[in-house]
């Protein structure tokens, strides 16, 4: 047996083990803490299988904003209790999982050897793009619909969040703040991270034209510091009417909407680029998904207006 | 020599960070845990990123390593800090 097969079975174990301690465990800011951790070794678990990309992702969004969404919801939950979930709710659940489960290991056992590929047929179109990562290449040519389709997928469930504000808050700020005290060391972490954290989100989604990084992990650094400025208190969530603030939630859709319709002056497709600007648009894409992404994964955190805009 | 260098230095590093986790696991509170904790977390990861030197492009992989432990320095010294501040808060109680 060698180091990397003992390596790879342990940290399997130790995601299998990290996930049950998630399903079943009884207290929820444990599970919830538990959670965040699972996702960071499940991140480690891809950079193993050699895919960055999706490491990082899994760290950004899987960890650390879907950690924080489930922090805050889980500190509003705390004078609940309701009942856990009855055993025949858990009987299908655990069945659907199963047989789940059972198809996953069925596919991977019954691959072929060598496992069939179309990678160097679908890296040769790539190379026009000008993009060294190939799976921000993948992400902007051949899936741009889905990659844009996601976006508004994300602004769907920020409308849904919103929609969860009472009526005479409508308008209004999110009441985000649950620092119980104000300044000391929060207010110190504030100042020191959010500036470096912010060069970190921009250097994350630049460099993920030509390696590991792209708007998604990009934008996700940036909400973090933004959610950060808001609980030190630093600044304030905005009002849920700014104007500005939803024009910067929808500017990623409207920028590929654009691009995407102009595809047919140029090619006569819709979302086709022309092959000697590709990469300078592509650019304008990201740059406006990344300001996308960041606005709205952190008002998904801030949650609905709690605070009506006149007092 | 700079193979030994690493070595010795991930070594300790790793040793560093396997006190800490016992430290977690074994103190009475909170409190010395979190002492437990970062002490041997910030001097392991530190020897960890010593050793990782060598053997990254001078100067922006250099740059980036040290960047990496001197936020996570500054994070995990703030987050104890509020940590620290809640449980006497509530001992106060």
């Amino acid at each position: 047996m060698n180091a990397e097969l003992i390596f790879g079975v342990l940290l399997a174990g130790l995601i299998l083990a990290l996930a049950s301690y998630v399903i079943l465990g009884r207290n929820r800011f444990a599970t919830t803490v538990g959670f965040v951790a699972y996702g960071l070794v499940l991140s480690l678990g891809w950079m193993v299988l050699a895919a960055p990309d999706v490491a990082l992702t899994e760290a950004a969004l899987g960890s650390g904003v879907t950690g924080a969404l489930l922090l805050a919801a889980c500190h509003k939950l705390r004078n609940d209790h309701a009942r856990p979930s009855g055993p025949f709710l858990k009987l299908i659940a655990m069945i659907l999982c199963g047989v789940l489960t059972a198809a996953l290991i069925a596919v991977v056992l019954n691959l072929p050897e060598p496992p069939p590929s179309l990678a160097e047929t679908a890296m040769e179109p790539l190379k026009s793009t000008g993009l060294g990562n190939p799976v921000t290449a993948t992400l902007m040519a051949y899936r741009a619909l889905d990659t844009m389709l996601e976006k508004v997928v994300l602004l769907l469930s920020l409308v849904a969040v919103w929609s969860l504000a009472p009526d005479r808050c409508w308008g209004g700020r999110p009441a985000f703040g649950y620092a119980a005290e104000r300044g000391g060391p929060l207010l110190f972490l504030a100042r020191v991270l959010i500036p470096s954290g912010v060069v970190v989100g921009i250097y994350l989604f630049w460099v993920g034209a030509d390696a590991p990084g792209g708007a998604f992990a990009g934008g996700a650094v940036i909400s973090a510091m933004a959610i950060l400025g808001f609980w030190a208190g630093v600044s304030q969530p905005p009002a849920v009417s700014s104007l500005s603030l939803r024009g910067i939630l929808v500017i990623g859709i409207v920028v590929f909407l654009v691009v995407g319709y102009c595809g047919y002056l140029w090619n006569s497709s819709f979302l086709s680029y022309p092959e000697a600007f590709a990469k300078p648009i592509i650019v304008v894409i990201e740059v406006a998904m990344t300001a996308s992404i960041a606005a709205t994964l952190a008002m998904l955190v801030a949650g609905p207006p709690g605070t009506s805009l006149r007092r | 020599m700079t193979a030994l260098l690493s070595i010795v230095s991930i070594s300790l590093g790793c040793l560093f960070f396997l006190a800490g986790s016992v430290g977690l696991l074994r103190f009475p509170d909170t409190l010395t845990r979190l002492h437990a904790l970062t002490k041997a977390d910030n001097l392991g990861l530190g020897l960890i990123m010593v050793g990782l030197l060598p053997h990254v492009a001078w100067p922006f992989g250099v740059f980036k390593l040290v960047l990496v432990w001197v936020l996570v320095l500054i994070s995990s010294a703030a987050v104890s800090q509020l940590v620290g501040r809640r449980v006497r808060g509530e001992r106060k109680e």
